[in-house]
């Protein structure tokens, strides 16, 4: 279909059939302060031969640095094959298709993600998926409080573990309804929470948000903690990074009856880095909670003849039909990252996934002992179990470490005092399969240098005793 | 045309009300039911609840739509039908009897009087046609 604009005879007569004089009167409820005249930094357009020599340069200014961060984004080998079926025209969308049962093929995609996210996270059912991380769990935390009808207070532990971008989040989207988030704080020995302090009568609770692993790296005491949350009539929302659960424990075992809500970012999947994304959030729950749990579902039938075919499913909650009382008015779904997802771990395979995270599991101890092994690094948990992602501590400036690393071609890892004032100097580094040893000895290598020439300028300029 | 009890009184939304002493038996009427097509879900109060009338207190799920059940007197929940919960289609079948939502304790029976008789509650019925 090709795109027609108005010719200005077109707007002329619309503007006539409406009475009104002019496109801008339309605006005048704006006040005249807040629009803008002129738009002063937007340049001239450039010819397409002009824009790619732009964008060439700018590319190139990037350059091609080893990365060690994570914090809640993970660099992973993501085969060929996956964006190239993904970028078939059949699928090349970013929505659900309107009219869905039109497109049984995508339906079909989805209804083996959900399959798939559901057998991942040990949960009975899946939805289409959210739009982000941050987001799945802001809605998973809405979810909980209309789900557990036993609690009468819309109370919320939040672990400060949890993603610092996720809290802000759920500052942001839940803030307002009358939510209580209450913050728990980690033991500054083991980087959890620590389960052994849960006090007996926490009085009414909504929901208790268990990170898994947690912002870093760690892994929480899933069983005690979610035991405890359902002996106190608390839901409980892990908040997971799916490539994890290819070695751990599913949610839906944690203690007795395992987690009520799984949420968190696919984007380990499938999903390159990019900044802003679109990356993609999956949620998943027990089945008795699948009416209030928000976006889209889809489901397997069969037609009239007993083929099978997949359906759009339990929609009577959906904003086209509750608006202002659907379970959410902000879920839409990623169809394009979840087909690129549902295929890269239709690739990998269950063993494939396993290999994967196991990979970067061995490369983040390897690097993070190579990194221990230097004057002035050290690791700041000694002991427990952790996932893909470690904390070291610097005896120097970290931001300025991280400005010669990078010089150096080098991504240091995530600063983490931005966040958490108590952990300054303090680095979350990670490597994932892609590191290789000569990548992370090069990191090792280059470290060590900066460490020692930042100690050696400074005992020169001590003193100098007689 | 639906059926509607002459010994019921109706709220405007769609809901009977059956009063015995100070506790009232509440459902949602034939012509509701009807409206809705075969329910699916059923959400009601839990007991002990207080309710408050107009207010929303219980969630009807048809494969079209779920719809909010509004309470048409104010008080204590002091029973729900399970069975409904169980068997949501017992609502379209016998929607004044074995499909009745929940029963309150009336903490103000003035309310009462405020709601429809069966010939006022035909009257509203008939202008959804």
């Amino acid at each position: 279909m090709p795109f027609v604009p108005h010719t200005d005879a077109d707007v002329r007569a619309m503007l006539d059939a409406i009475g009104v004089a002019s496109i801008d009167d339309l605006f005048d409820e704006i006040p005249e302060t807040l629009r803008i005249q002129q738009l002063d930094h937007v340049p001239e357009g450039l010819s397409e031969m002009d824009v790619a020599r732009v964008m060439h340069a700018r590319a190139s200014e990037d350059g091609q640095p080893l990365n060690f961060i994570g914090a809640g984004a993970y660099e992973h080998h993501i085969p060929a094959a996956v964006w190239e079926i993904t970028t078939r025209g059949e699928f090349y969308s970013a929505y659900t298709p309107y009219q869905a049962e039109a497109s049984q093929g995508t339906l079909q995609l989805l209804y083996e993600f959900q399959t798939m996210m559901a057998s991942l996270t040990g949960m009975e059912v899946a939805n289409a998926s959210l739009y982000d991380g941050g987001s799945s769990l802001a809605e998973s935390i809405l979810m909980a409080v209309r789900a557990n009808r036993k609690s009468k207070s819309k109370r919320i532990l939040l672990p400060r573990t949890v993603h610092p971008h996720y809290r802000q989040t759920i500052t942001a989207l839940v803030g307002n309804q009358g939510i209580q988030i209450e913050e728990l704080d980690y033991d500054a020995e083991t980087g959890c929470f620590d389960a052994t302090s849960l006090p007996d009568e926490p009085g009414d609770i909504a929901a208790l948000v268990i990170p898994y692993p947690n912002f870093f790296g760690r892994i929480e005491d899933v069983n005690t903690l979610t035991d405890w949350a359902h002996a106190h009539g608390a839901l409980v929302i892990g908040v997971v990074n799916p490539l994890a659960l290819a070695l751990l424990v599913p949610p839906g075992e944690w203690g007795e009856t395992g987690a009520d809500i799984v949420c968190g970012e696919g984007q380990p999947l499938g999903i390159p880095l990019s900044s802003g994304g679109p990356y993609y959030g999956l949620m998943t729950c027990k089945q008795v909670f699948v009416r209030q749990m928000p976006g889209r579902i889809v489901g397997r039938t069969v037609d009239l003849d007993g083929k099978p075919g997949y359906s759009l499913t339990l929609q009577a909650r959906e904003q086209h039909i509750r608006r202002s009382k659907a379970t959410s008015n902000i879920c839409t779904n990623q169809g394009l990252m979840v087909t690129a997802s549902t295929i890269h771990m239709a690739l990998l395979g269950a063993e494939g996934l396993r290999r994967v995270a196991l990979a970067c599991h061995q490369n983040t101890r390897k690097l993070l002992s190579m990194l221990t092994q230097i004057e002035g690094v050290e690791a700041v948990y000694a002991s427990g179990n952790a996932f893909h992602e470690a904390v070291i501590r610097l005896q120097a400036p970290v931001d300025d470490v991280l400005r010669a690393l990078a010089a150096d071609n080098v991504i240091g890892g995530y600063s983490l005092q931005q966040h958490y004032p108590e952990m300054e100097n303090c680095l979350l580094i990670c490597a994932t399969e892609m590191r290789s040893e000569a990548d992370m000895q090069a990191y090792a290598d280059k470290l060590a240098r900066i460490m020692e020439m930042r100690r050696t300028p400074a005992q020169t300029a001590q003193p100098k005793t007689a | 045309m639906s059926n509607i009890p002459d010994n019921l009184k109706y709220s405007k939304s769609h809901e009977w009300v059956s009063v015995d002493g100070d506790t009232a038996k509440i459902g949602i009427s034939d012509h509701a039911q009807d409206l809705l097509g075969d329910l699916v879900f059923i959400e009601l109060p839990e007991v002990g609840d207080g309710v408050t009338a107009a207010q929303e207190c219980a969630v009807v799920e048809s494969v079209k739509a779920a719809s909010d059940v509004y309470s048409p007197v104010s008080g204590e929940v002091v029973a729900i039908n399970e069975a409904v919960v169980d068997s949501p289609e017992i609502v379209n079948q016998d929607p004044y009897g074995n499909g009745w939502l929940y029963s309150v304790k009336l903490s103000d029976s003035s309310e009462l009087d405020a709601l429809l008789s069966a010939d006022d509650y035909s009257g509203v019925a008939n202008e959804d046609h």
